[in-house]
């Protein structure tokens, strides 16, 4: 009671919707039979996944962006190395089952000759490593950045072509073969995840619950820092910046806080998406990728807890149906939509729903505000029942 | 006199006890002694500004400037437009870094070795010129982030709201008269009403020294005089720099007043002096 007074009721239907998800969408698949018009074709599973994980990735843009006026143009890479530190995972649990039939080198280093581990892969073995490597790589790669560059006093446009830059960078440097991360074809061609066959229904159903209850941690975690008085601060930073530094507030920490969390989401995002498609690979790092999550916090409405999962979701549905019809025509399409919900849309579906609400609200408690001066107390005592 | 060798009894001298001091509390004291000469002039000044230059792309800004104001004092500055008051401001909250001179805050403090939350955190609260609120954050909410406390990202994560914080909003709100908009957001109050708002979380920080810029620009009459109310209000408790070019209400507050021009004080002294200065008249009230 006390929680959903704290977190508001959207938080958790939403949270709700998710874990329901999480039972649902793997009972509908495993237990229905095919005949039943509730049953999923397993096909689906990892598709819906890995919309889940994108919606995932598109909150912790959205914590940056919509709450702290951050527009970063490199979520990507911290989602891509969540993926790399996972893959690498993957990759060790192939064992001698690979092409080459090397027990301990993945196959891409027996091709190239290797003849032992790098030092970097040591203790991707483990499962548990590999799960602290998902959440700290791309922590202290956006701590390390954040830091230099808040500090710096960077902000806008020239953060947003830097953020750019280091995703560009990442892209060409995990390229290279001799990066040790399998160069442009990079990881693939997994066998098993925690003991269990990667390409089974039942572990494909298992991942999906995964990253629903993920996106709902997610959605929680959020929605607990928005609703704080650091989260109060950073729409404070967002809006009026020099003001919060002259009322004492250091808004460069304020931002590197706001930056590392979303680098950590973005991450564990990344980590449950590659299970699920089963590659990772340095187009993962394309600028294009990016900019397409800004798209997805964008339609649904940057700043609301809803929007970025709701866009992530339906730009993502419309990318599937519309590259099965006319693949050469996605990429107009999705500028198109950037386009249009810039020009008519600039709260977002969710922002622009929300907006129009609270006007009705705003007028209604006018109109009765009106009415209760001229019946005197009326109007106050109905105000403090709100 | 008492010499060492007479022992640690202490000596009685006309049936009063004279205790020996210590050769470590005398050279505390010979430290302090030294230490406040240094401070010299500047001891017993809240705000303390000496020589001060600061050049924009060969354009001097502010001249060999020499302010000093005594704690607890409110001060009218008033001056043509270019005169520097913006860029002493800047200097002040630590926003612009002065070429050469001294700003000292408290007789002690060097401001050129700080940064603006730092400054900020000090005491000294600046309003800007155009009223800078959180739009988006309801009155309320605005002045609780403004309130003087612990500036840690992580403490704001936990921070729970306590009663003594409510205690302050609702005197700051009322102070301010923004009592019945406290609900309301920032960005649906007027013009007048957002300048009081960030008069209001001035006040929450608690500031030794308010600096005001221009607080009545764009206001109605009516406005201006409510502001000069608050201001004389919040000068009894606090010491407050006022930048202003509407003469009436830097009459109105009834304080000592310094005319600056290209960078440097022109003439300071009661309003009728300032006004009265040939000078003040030509470069400034005269056009």
């Amino acid at each position: 009671m006390i929680l959903a007074r704290f977190l508001g009721p959207r938080v958790i239907v939403l949270v709700a919707v998710l874990l329901a998800a999480a039972v649902l969408v793997p009972a509908a698949t495993l237990a229905l039979p095919a005949s039943s018009p509730f049953h999923i074709p397993a096909y689906l599973v990892p598709l819906i996944g890995k919309y889940v994980c994108y919606a995932l990735l598109a909150l912790a843009l959205d914590l940056v962006w919509g709450y702290v006026g951050i527009l970063s143009l490199g979520h990507g890479a911290f989602f891509a190395l969540g993926g790399y530190a996972m893959g690498m995972y993957l990759m060790r649990q192939i064992g001698s089952r690979g092409v080459y039939g090397n027990p301990i080198l993945p196959d891409f280093m027996v091709f190239l000759n290797w003849k032992e581990l790098p030092w970097y892969w040591t203790g991707f073995g483990e499962f548990w490593f590999a799960a602290i490597m998902v959440v700290l790589v791309p922590g202290l790669l956006a701590f390390v950045f954040g830091f230099f560059a808040f500090r710096s006093r960077v902000t806008g446009v020239y953060l947003s072509i830097i953020t750019q830059a280091m995703t560009y960078a990442l892209l060409l440097a995990f390229f290279r073969n001799d990066m040790g991360f399998g160069g442009n074809n990079g990881l693939t061609d997994f066998k098993d995840i925690l003991g269990f066959p990667i390409q089974a229904e039942t572990t494909r159903a298992g991942l999906f619950a995964a990253s629903c209850v993920a996106l709902a941690l997610g959605v929680l975690v959020v929605g607990a820092i928005t609703r704080s008085k650091l989260g109060k601060l950073m729409v404070a930073v967002r809006d009026a910046e020099s003001r919060t530094r002259f009322i004492g507030w250091r808004p460069e920490y304020v931002k590197l806080f706001a930056f590392t969390v979303s680098a950590v989401m973005a991450g564990i995002a990344g980590a449950l998406y590659v299970p699920q498609v089963g590659i990772i690979n340095p187009g993962e790092f394309a600028p294009v990728n990016s900019i397409e999550i800004v798209i997805w916090a964008a339609v649904g409405g940057r700043g609301t807890l809803l929007g970025p999962v709701i866009g992530a979701l339906l730009v993502n549905y419309g990318k599937s149906v519309f590259t099965g019809l006319a693949p050469e025509y996605w990429l107009f399409v999705l500028g198109g939509l950037f386009v249009l919900v810039t020009l008519f849309l600039p709260r977002g579906i969710v922002g622009t729903i929300d907006h129009g609400w609270s006007a009705l609200r705003e007028r209604r408690r006018a109109a009765r505000a009106e009415k209760g001066e001229s019946m005197g107390e009326g109007g106050v005592s109905s105000q403090a029942a709100e | 006199m008492m010499t060492m060798d007479q022992g640690a009894a202490p000596q009685t001298e006309g049936g009063e006890f004279v205790v020996s001091p210590h050769p470590y509390a005398t050279q505390l004291r010979t430290e302090r002694l030294a230490r406040e000469a240094a401070l010299g002039s500047r001891r017993e000044t809240l705000l303390y500004l000496n020589g001060v230059n600061k050049t924009f792309d060969g354009f001097k800004a502010i001249n060999n400037l020499s302010l000093v104001l005594e704690r607890g004092e409110m001060r009218a500055i008033i001056g043509p437009n270019g005169a520097g008051k913006t860029t002493m401001m800047d200097i002040i909250t630590g926003k612009t870094r002065p070429d050469a001179g001294e700003v000292y805050f408290r007789g002690e403090v060097d401001l050129t070795k700080h940064d603006e939350p730092a400054i900020a955190s000090m005491g000294i609260g600046r309003k800007f010129q155009k009223p800078t609120v959180f739009e988006s954050h309801t009155v309320e909410d605005n002045l609780a982030l403004s309130l003087s406390g612990s500036r840690s990202v992580l403490t704001a994560l936990l921070h729970k709201k306590s009663a003594a914080d409510a205690g302050k909003i609702d005197e700051i709100l009322a102070t301010t008269r923004l009592t019945d908009k406290r609900k309301r957001l920032a960005s649906g109050l007027s013009h007048g009403q957002k300048q009081w708002l960030e008069i209001g979380m001035l006040l929450a920080q608690d500031p030794e020294l308010l600096l005001v810029d221009e607080p009545v620009a764009g206001m109605t009459d009516a406005e201006t005089e409510e502001t000069a109310r608050l201001l004389r209000d919040i000068a009894q408790k606090h010491s407050v720099i006022v930048v202003e070019h509407d003469m009436h209400f830097v009459r109105e507050l009834g304080v000592k007043v310094t005319c600056l021009h290209e960078g440097s004080v022109l003439s300071e002294g009661s309003i009728d002096h300032v006004s009265r200065d040939p000078r003040v008249i030509e470069v400034y009230l005269g056009r």
